[in-house]
């Protein structure tokens, strides 16, 4: 069965629940036409019948609604688009293993989070020792030398220092989207590698951050984004998919 | 504080006292290195005390340049009071922002006085660096004549939203309607990056990243903006920034100057996580917090921010042993008990079992560790999962962990933590939570006894233990150089894992060890005994045993 509906509490009912803020008041006289603005907002979302269960006035400007309802809509699961994992997962062993056999060297990887950003739990998560998800982070790894720099690093010194240690991959963490700053700084930082780089000497450029769309990496420059929830066991696995050559190597498969 | 002073964990005096002893073994050496530098941003301080304001088209403040000339002149490590006072009164300019402006075009040369012309320089600065100070007074004053007239928050633990948009003018009408819908306390987050910033930057500022420059204008904006507010609600709303990054004593001037409330101000929070020098951290930290003690300021220490990097369960003695530093520091520095908001939060991942009664546990160490210290409590930011309704739960449980406990300042945790900045809901339902809680179960504490031999009394016996382990590591530590061994256990990772050695790090070219010669008329001034103003405000924070939630 590829095509579904949202499940209430019997198959096919379509239920939804949806909240939002109006710049409504809803104090006194003005109650019936918010909560009837919120329903009309409603069924244009394609909700219908919808019920508004909850109006709150928040001062006298605005109104929090709550409205559940039904809708028609299909959703068909074979036209879904997403980036399929297309490499196979492996132990921390296993990728200790990969490297050690085919590189005879341990793999270098240079993280940061680059431009303003602060926020260094997304790049502690996959390097730290302590790893996130009950997975330890690419510091446990004995194959894998990891130089994390850190926060707020410029794009130049990450060039740089990518340079100095010889870093086969490079893992870059944006979480600050304001003004979208994690999609230009990563524009930024591609380009900034391939200008410093010949072609076939660049190190690998891996993107992550929340709010990242997997979909994009073509578009920003990189070899690959990854988003939320990753842990680090993915990346490791994913950077000896690309730099570990293997007997068996296929070509590059793009993501369906 | 009735709930403290009969001790609802029965912790060992002579434990509790050999810990604070150990605190003050190890931070003594790291004053005593302190006193002994001084750093840029201290001396630029000097000058804005002394009321050097503005800066050059580039937007380099005037303050930089005018100190940049002098260090090229004369070197630092004399401070800059001496050559700059020395040369105002050879007739270079009549006055400092003339005196800057004719030392960036390079026709002043400073020279360090001696004799009477030092005598004189030290003089004349100090007069002029005490109109800062006054001024620093005056605000305080003004602060307690404020409360008086409009009335203090009605009940703790004091309720503190954050604004953020990047936009003063923005940040303005969201700040009111957040103080109308209850907020206590107001703060603005900081653009991200500014803490590594070494120049405050000047004006009014519309364009941050995640949060609103700290300048002298936004802070002079928001405390008139606020002042209304408090005005119309019959309560003194509070203003609070960060006195922390490379440019913490400037801005620890700028904020008592211009009459914010609270700061945030750790004492190794800029080393651990944003890779600045230890030794400028420790000298900034120090002038800050004199400034601070000052100006009547509340200074809220960054404990929550060991708990987002490490486990809460595994560090939760170095959020104690960081308490109980940041405590000996601000003692040292002249802030008092009620000054001192010390940190520390709800962070234990919500799936380990009896993880309430843990927060409870480490809550209620530091309530007792600290009986009459404000605390500021953090809410849950590691195991927001982006499931909102889930974590509007954990938000309630962390509201209920505050209220049982006593905490001072209650940070209200939103349930989009994680997912995008609050917006107007999600702050009116978290401030919902707040109230349902306070409401419901605010006065719990009378009841709340936990057993002696308890898990919650076993767990916090635990935590001081390991806390007292932790220190008598730190005074034992020694590195190759002969550094203080708080440094030398900074260097080699005791704390978050984060290894930053003393000769590392950001703002290090802007340490200097003091000459003989050295001056500085601001750091005179604030080692004075105070007596132009009232040591303590009228209003002692008091914890309210009716409840009045709003």
């Amino acid at each position: 069965m590829t095509i579904v509906r949202p499940y209430g509490d019997t198959t096919g009912d379509g239920m939804v629940q949806l909240s939002f803020t109006l710049p409504l008041c809803s104090l006194g006289a003005h109650k019936k036409v918010a909560e009837g603005a919120a329903a009309q907002l409603a069924n244009k979302m394609g909700m219908d019948p919808a019920l508004v269960v909850h109006a709150r006035p928040m001062g006298p400007d605005f109104t929090f609604f709550v409205v559940y309802g039904r809708v028609h809509h299909l959703v068909d699961t074979s036209k879904v688009e997403v980036v399929e994992r297309d490499y196979p997962l492996l132990t921390p062993k296993e990728v200790n293993a990969a490297v050690k056999r085919s590189m005879r060297r341990r793999l270098t990887i240079v993280g940061a989070c680059i431009g303003t950003d602060a926020h260094t739990v997304g790049i502690d998560a996959i390097l730290n020792i302590k790893g996130f998800a009950g997975e330890k982070g690419l510091e446990y790894y004995r194959e894998l030398k990891v130089v994390n720099l850190g926060a707020q690093v410029s794009v130049p010194q990450l060039v740089e220092r990518a340079r100095a240690e010889k870093a086969d991959a490079v893992l870059v963490s944006q979480v600050v989207t304001q003004r979208d700053a994690h999609l230009l700084n990563t524009r930024e930082m591609s380009a900034a590698f391939r200008e410093s780089y010949p072609a076939d000497k660049r190190p690998l450029l891996i993107v992550g951050g929340p709010r990242f769309d997997e979909k994009m990496a073509a578009e920003l420059g990189v070899d690959r984004v990854f988003s939320r929830g990753t842990t680090p066991g993915e990346v490791a696995s994913y950077l000896v998919h690309r730099l570990t050559p293997r007997p068996d190597q296929q070509p590059e498969r793009k993501a369906s | 504080m009735s709930l403290n002073k009969q001790g609802k964990l029965d912790l060992d005096p002579a434990t509790v006292k050999q810990a604070r002893s150990l605190a003050r073994k190890a931070g003594r050496p790291i004053v005593t290195m302190a006193k002994k530098h001084t750093t840029v941003a201290v001396e630029r301080a000097t000058l804005r005390l002394a009321g050097l304001e503005g800066a050059d088209p580039e937007g380099t403040p005037w303050v930089n340049r005018l100190l940049d000339v002098v260090r090229a002149d004369v070197g630092l490590e004399h401070g800059v009071a001496l050559p700059v006072w020395d040369a105002l009164l050879r007739g270079e300019a009549d006055d400092l922002a003339t005196l800057a402006q004719k030392a960036s075009a390079g026709s002043v040369t400073f020279r360090l006085p001696e004799g009477r012309d030092a005598t004189r320089a030290t003089t004349a600065s100090r007069r002029q660096v005490g109109a800062g100070i006054r001024r620093i007074d005056a605000r305080r004053k003004e602060r307690d004549r404020l409360i008086r007239r409009f009335g203090d928050a009605p009940r703790k633990p004091w309720i503190y939203l954050i604004v953020a948009t990047g936009d003063i003018y923005e940040d303005i009408p969201q700040a009111q309607q957040a103080a109308r819908e209850g907020a206590d306390i107001i703060a603005v987050i900081r653009s991200t990056g500014q803490s590594l910033l070494d120049y405050v930057p000047e004006g009014a500022t519309r364009e941050g990243f995640a949060g609103t420059y700290a300048t002298q204008e936004n802070f002079r904006l928001m405390r008139a903006a606020l002042d209304e507010s408090s005005k119309e609600l019959g309560r003194y709303v509070r203003l609070t920034n960060y006195a922390s990054g490379l440019c913490m004593p400037e801005i620890a001037a700028l904020a008592g100057m211009e009459r914010l409330d609270m700061m945030l101000n750790d004492s190794m929070y800029g080393i651990l996580f944003r890779d600045i020098n230890p030794i400028r951290t420790f000298v900034d930290q120090r002038f800050s917090r004199q400034v601070h003690a000052r100006a009547g300021i509340i200074i809220n220490t960054g404990e929550d921010n060991y708990l987002t990097t490490a486990d809460a369960v595994e560090a939760a003695h170095t959020v104690t042993t960081s308490q109980l530093l940041n405590e000996y520091f601000g003692k040292e520095a002249g802030l008092e008990d009620w000054q001192l908001g010390l940190g520390h939060a709800f962070e234990i991942d919500p799936d380990i079992p009896d993880s309430f009664r843990m927060e409870l546990a480490h809550a209620l160490l530091a309530r007792e560790l600290f009986p009459n210290a404000p605390l500021k409590w953090m809410p849950p930011t590691r195991h927001m999962t982006g499931d909102v309704f889930r974590g509007h739960l954990l938000d309630g449980f962390f509201n209920l962990a505050g209220a049982l406990t006593g905490q001072g300042i209650l940070l209200v945790g939103m349930m989009t933590e994680a997912v995008v900045t609050p917006w107007l809901s999600d702050r009116d339902l978290a401030l919902q939570n707040v109230r349902y809680v306070m409401n419901a179960a605010g006065n719990l504490h009378e009841d709340f006894r936990p057993a002696p031999d308890g898990f919650i009394a076993g767990r916090a016996r635990q935590v001081l233990a390991e806390t007292i382990d932790l220190l008598d590591r730190i005074v034992s530590d020694s590195d190759a150089a002969g550094d203080p061994p708080l440094l030398a256990a900074i260097a080699d990772g005791t704390f978050g894992l984060m290894k930053r050695p003393a000769d590392g790090g950001r703002g290090l070219d802007g340490v200097a060890r003091k000459s003989g010669a050295y001056y500085n008329p601001a750091t005179e001034l604030l080692e004075e005994p105070l007596d132009t103003v009232a040591a303590r405000p009228a209003r002692e924070p008091k914890r309210a045993t009716k409840g009045a939630p709003r």
